[in-house]
């Protein structure tokens, strides 16, 4: 996959630039936030449900090393083979092995953004698998060689004549052809052959039962499941935070899940995954990827209870004119920018700076992730650990001495006056990133200090 | 150390002092008239609810909804005699070809329209997804209020797979236009027996 190299600033810079398909962008993320708001609304008790859900992952995170042994024993009692990965290459090089065991040389995927983070994907075609991905979006950015730009609306960022455009190259379609039901027929029928004649079908996991050694796959379009049910080998990857302690819990969160992330009562399909149909394999790889890392991070643990609903992206002001992949990173918006640099410090370092705090993320979170202020803490934890952006850096250290003298700071504002007044164009050039989306302000006649003086007098 | 032991080691050594579950989790949802409000989650989420006195209604219905229909199967011994697909079959790609799916299903949720079925009712876990069209039969009396009530009836584990499936397939991964037949069902008629 193409994986950007500008960091997350530049290539919002570059996203920008078409500026009626960033304002496109920006309504149509802001309609999803708008459903979520009007599903949220039909439910009084939204916010204990919230609460509710956050204690219960706060349970799971204080207790996950016994919820992991006990799922593990009753998966393994429902016949389902548990398999473990320290990390994205270890996870790949299971279901590369899983594939050739059964003798494939094809498989069919439901949607996982774990695998996005592993580059799964990418693994396999290497070895000479063939991967296809079923969900519609999916399927439509692995058409043009994309990564997902959200992670649950994969081709969010792209229109229907985009669409139309790729479906024509790939599937053959009317040239020019733009109606999203002729499209979605003609996915359909593609995908409906791939469904039938694959021996390996990959799902994720959205949620999975310590007490029942299960898990649960949710989706609209009923592709995990044609997937799954039609295999001789169904592989679930699941990172281990998914993990719930019982069953009832779910009520919890299948009514929190779709809500906070479409705006839905609940997905079209909530399918209950337990024991391999009768002549079936079924193997779930549990991954930790730096997860534990994160675990032992006081200050970003919190992040471990997302669900994956994506309403902090829908809801962020910076993800919805910046585009998904300018993050660069599998999960994008504020939370990934909170897990990515757990993956990569020094890779991610930018993320957590591609924020405006106001809070937003975490007024809709459905498990009360603290993501604002998680945010916060990282640019310091990035600063000192000497990854911060370096402009900012050096102009950081500018500023701290320029305030911590009074008589310096009494000449800067003396000179910033000037300039602002006789040489405005030495600040208003496009080498000032200040001046870039605003107006530089009118120099006031004197300073706050200078008029103090003058008036006591008087 | 095997991988599993190392995560779990470190797993251990990194989670924080244990927090009890909460004892609040379970909501009480109260509606006036239940088999109208599941009637009305089912319409928004793109579903047909009909409320019949019977079987013979039912069939009346489907009769008259799909005219000619061939490929019918259906776990429904009252409407046996409707189906001209066998489900006694061992290989779930037998079904590629069936048309239109009449099963059961034991609870229905009226928050979302979620009717859960398993392999009591399925006797192949890939037939409500596989065929073109779906129609599912419930009793009104067996409808909740909301998801903690029917997960305090259901036992998930009882068979190997279950699922909850609430309207029709669907999708809007094309900017965001609402189309309705992803890859599963291209309609969901509940019908709702007394």
């Amino acid at each position: 996959m193409n994986q950007p190299t500008l960091d997350h600033a530049h290539a919002a810079i570059e996203f920008n630039k078409n500026e009626p398909r960033v304002n496109w962008h920006d309504e149509t993320l802001w309609f999803v936030r708008t459903k979520r708001d009007r599903a949220v609304a039909q439910i009084p008790e939204w916010e204990q449900l919230r609460e509710a859900a956050s204690q219960i992952k706060n349970h799971v995170l204080s207790n996950m090393h016994d919820l992991l042994v006990q799922f593990e024993e009753n998966a393994k009692r429902n016949g389902i083979t548990v398999h473990w990965a320290a990390d994205g290459a270890e996870h790949n090089a299971i279901i590369h092995g899983l594939i050739q065991k059964a003798g494939a040389t094809r498989m069919v995927k439901s949607k996982s953004m774990l695998t996005e983070e592993c580059h799964l994907n990418d693994y396999l075609t290497k070895h000479g698998i063939e991967v296809i991905d079923s969900d519609l979006g999916e399927r439509i950015v692995q058409m043009r060689k994309e990564p997902p730009s959200h992670i649950v609306m994969p081709a969010i960022h792209l229109t229907k004549a985009d669409v139309g455009d790729t479906f024509h190259e790939h599937l053959g379609t009317e040239k020019g052809a733009t109606d999203p039901q002729y499209l979605t027929e003609a996915a359909r029928q593609h995908l409906r052959d791939t469904f039938l004649t694959r021996k390996v079908a990959l799902t994720g996991v959205n949620f999975a039962i310590a007490e029942t050694g299960g898990f649960v796959v949710c989706t609209n379009e009923g592709n995990a499941d044609m997937g799954a049910h039609l295999a001789d080998v169904h592989i679930a990857a699941m990172g281990f935070e998914k993990i719930i302690p019982r069953a009832e819990h779910l009520g919890v969160f299948l009514r929190l899940l779709a809500r906070s992330a479409t705006g839905q009562p609940i997905t079209t399909f909530s399918s209950h995954f337990h024991k391999p149909r009768p002549g079936q394999e079924m193997h779930i790889v549990i991954v930790d990827n730096g997860r534990s890392r994160q675990l032992g991070r006081p200050d970003f643990r919190n992040s471990l209870k997302c669900i994956r609903c994506a309403a902090c992206m829908n809801t962020c002001p910076v993800y919805r004119r910046s585009g998904g992949h300018s993050y660069h990173s599998a999960v994008a918006g504020p939370i990934g920018s909170i897990l990515a640099p757990n993956l990569d410090m020094k890779q991610n370092a930018d993320l957590p700076f591609a924020s405006t705090l106001c809070g937003s993320c975490s007024n809709v979170c459905p498990v009360k992730i603290d993501i604002h202020d998680q945010l916060y803490k990282w640019r310091q934890v990035l600063m000192q650990e000497g990854y911060g952006p370096a402009a900012k850096t050096v102009s950081m250290k500018a500023m701290a001495t320029v305030l911590e003298s009074p008589r310096l700071y009494r000449m800067a504002g003396k000179v910033g006056r000037g300039v602002l007044r006789f040489a405005p164009v030495t600040v208003e050039n496009r080498f000032n990133p200040w001046y870039n989306q605003r107006e530089m302000p009118e120099p006031p006649a004197e300073s706050f200090r200078d008029w103090y003086i003058n008036n006591k007098k008087a | 150390m095997t991988t599993r032991e190392k995560i779990l080691a470190s797993i251990q050594a990194n989670q924080p002092s244990i927090l009890p579950l909460p004892e609040q989790f379970t909501f009480t949802t109260t509606y006036p008239d239940l088999t109208k409000q599941f009637s009305d989650s089912l319409t928004f989420v793109g579903g047909m609810p009909v409320v019949v006195p019977d079987y013979k209604a039912i069939e009346t219905h489907l009769k008259e909804y799909y005219p000619n229909f061939t490929n019918i199967a259906t776990t429904c011994p009252e409407l046996a005699h409707m189906a001209d697909v066998s489900l006694d079959i061992t290989d779930p790609h037998d079904l590629a070809g069936v048309n239109l799916a009449i099963i059961e299903g034991p609870i229905a949720v009226a928050e979302n329209a979620a009717i859960w079925v398993d392999e009591k009712q399925l006797p192949h876990r890939v037939l409500p997804m596989i065929t073109q069209y779906l129609a599912i039969i419930i009793r009104q009396s067996t409808i909740v209020a909301n998801m903690h009530d029917a997960y305090k009836k259901i036992k998930v584990d009882t068979t190997g797979f279950g699922t909850f499936i609430s309207g029709p397939s669907k999708t809007a991964d094309i900017e965001q236009s609402l189309v309705i037949g992803a890859h599963g069902a291209r309609s969901l008629i509940v019908y709702m027996l007394p």
